[in-house]
């Protein structure tokens, strides 16, 4: 083989290698972000007789404007480094899929605590993320509030100092706003769930 | 013969104030035809009084001066007391369930919510900015 020849070589394996990697990787991305739709969600009847059929009467459904945050916009990070780890622990749900953990709604209603204390406690980790995806306090107009909704805002976001450093409430929007798009379980006791006394982030 | 003529005349006096009640008689919809489309009722705010309602008697169960349609009571969760109840009412700056809900008819102190008075809005209302539709003329103590 000539010297050029073999460069020639090297210069098409590179571009079908290229080429491949496009295709594939597109493929990949475009089936992953099939999976997060609300049609893939609510194509299991786990997803669609419980938890989707009690969001359907919260505001995050239907209002005034007919903006709508669907199921992934909540329950799937944004970030592609975060949506893909979400996404692999997602596997575990299609083996409890499977094993038809939940596959009645008297069984999902028996593990709504434990499946509620899951999301809680990620929303806790994670500063309420998806929920800032869409709201952000910085643009919040208290004027435009209910007083009661404007009090508790400015005090939870509130930055003061203490022992020299700059501090705040340590709270994020789960600590006051869970069952706000699904039912709360039975189980739950408000007077457990004071914001920075919660006793449903603990294991 | 005196039967027929009974009959007849019964059916007379019956027929004439039976067709003027048909005139007299207005539906909800107004003395607009069927076919017609129905005038829209006027929308009204609820209202949000901030310190809330002054009692209009004595025993008058506090009136809500908060909007309440995202609090939910159902048999496992009654959505007002995250704010109104023993413990959260201070921190939350609400008035907390007083000690006459948690006893029974049968006069036993329970640790939860008496279920005569687990339906909160059975006795605590908000209100609308709208005119009464009939005067209300109830004097209290």
């Amino acid at each position: 083989m000539t010297e050029s020849a073999k460069k020639k070589s090297t210069l098409i394996i590179l571009l079908i290698g290229i080429f491949l990697g496009i295709i594939f990787w597109g493929g990949f991305n475009t089936a992953m972000e099939m999976t997060n739709t609300e049609a893939f969600c609510i194509s299991c009847h786990e997803m669609e007789e419980n938890v989707y059929e009690e969001y359907t009467d919260t505001i995050h459904y239907m209002n005034r404007t007919g903006v709508r945050a669907t199921c992934p916009d909540c329950h799937v990070p944004r970030e592609w480094v975060h949506k893909v780890v979400r996404k692999i622990q997602a596997t575990n749900e299609l083996y409890h899929k499977i094993v038809g953990t939940i596959d009645t709604p008297e069984k999902f209603e028996a593990r709504r605590f434990e499946l509620a204390k899951h999301v809680w406690k990620t929303m806790k980790r994670t500063d309420s993320r998806e929920c800032r995806n869409c709201h952000d306090y910085e643009y919040m107009d208290f004027d435009k509030q209910e007083f009661r909704s404007a009090e508790r805002h400015e005090e939870a976001f509130e930055q003061f100092e203490e022992h020299g450093a700059a501090r705040d409430a340590g709270l994020t929007c789960i600590d006051c706003h869970k069952g706000i798009a699904h039912r709360l379980p039975e189980e739950y006791d408000p007077e457990k769930d004071i914001p920075g006394e919660s006793i449903y982030y603990d294991d | 013969m005196k039967t027929k003529l009974t009959t007849l005349t019964l059916s007379l006096i019956f027929g004439i104030t039976g067709s003027s009640a048909l005139f007299a008689l207005e539906s909800l919809r107004g003395d607009e035809p069927l076919t017609a489309e129905s005038s829209r009722p006027d929308k009204f705010r609820q209202e949000v009084v901030e310190g809330g309602f002054d009692r209009s008697y004595e025993k008058q169960p506090p009136l809500i001066p908060h909007k309440i349609e995202k609090y939910h009571i159902s048999l496992r969760q009654n959505g007002c007391l995250k704010c109104h109840s023993r413990k959260t009412a201070e921190r939350e700056n609400a008035k907390p369930t007083p000690e006459s809900h948690f006893i029974t008819r049968d006069g036993k102190r329970l640790n939860r919510l008496s279920t005569r008075r687990y339906f909160c809005n059975q006795c605590h209302v908000p209100q609308m900015n709208a005119t009464p539709l009939v005067q209300n003329v109830f004097e209290g103590d």
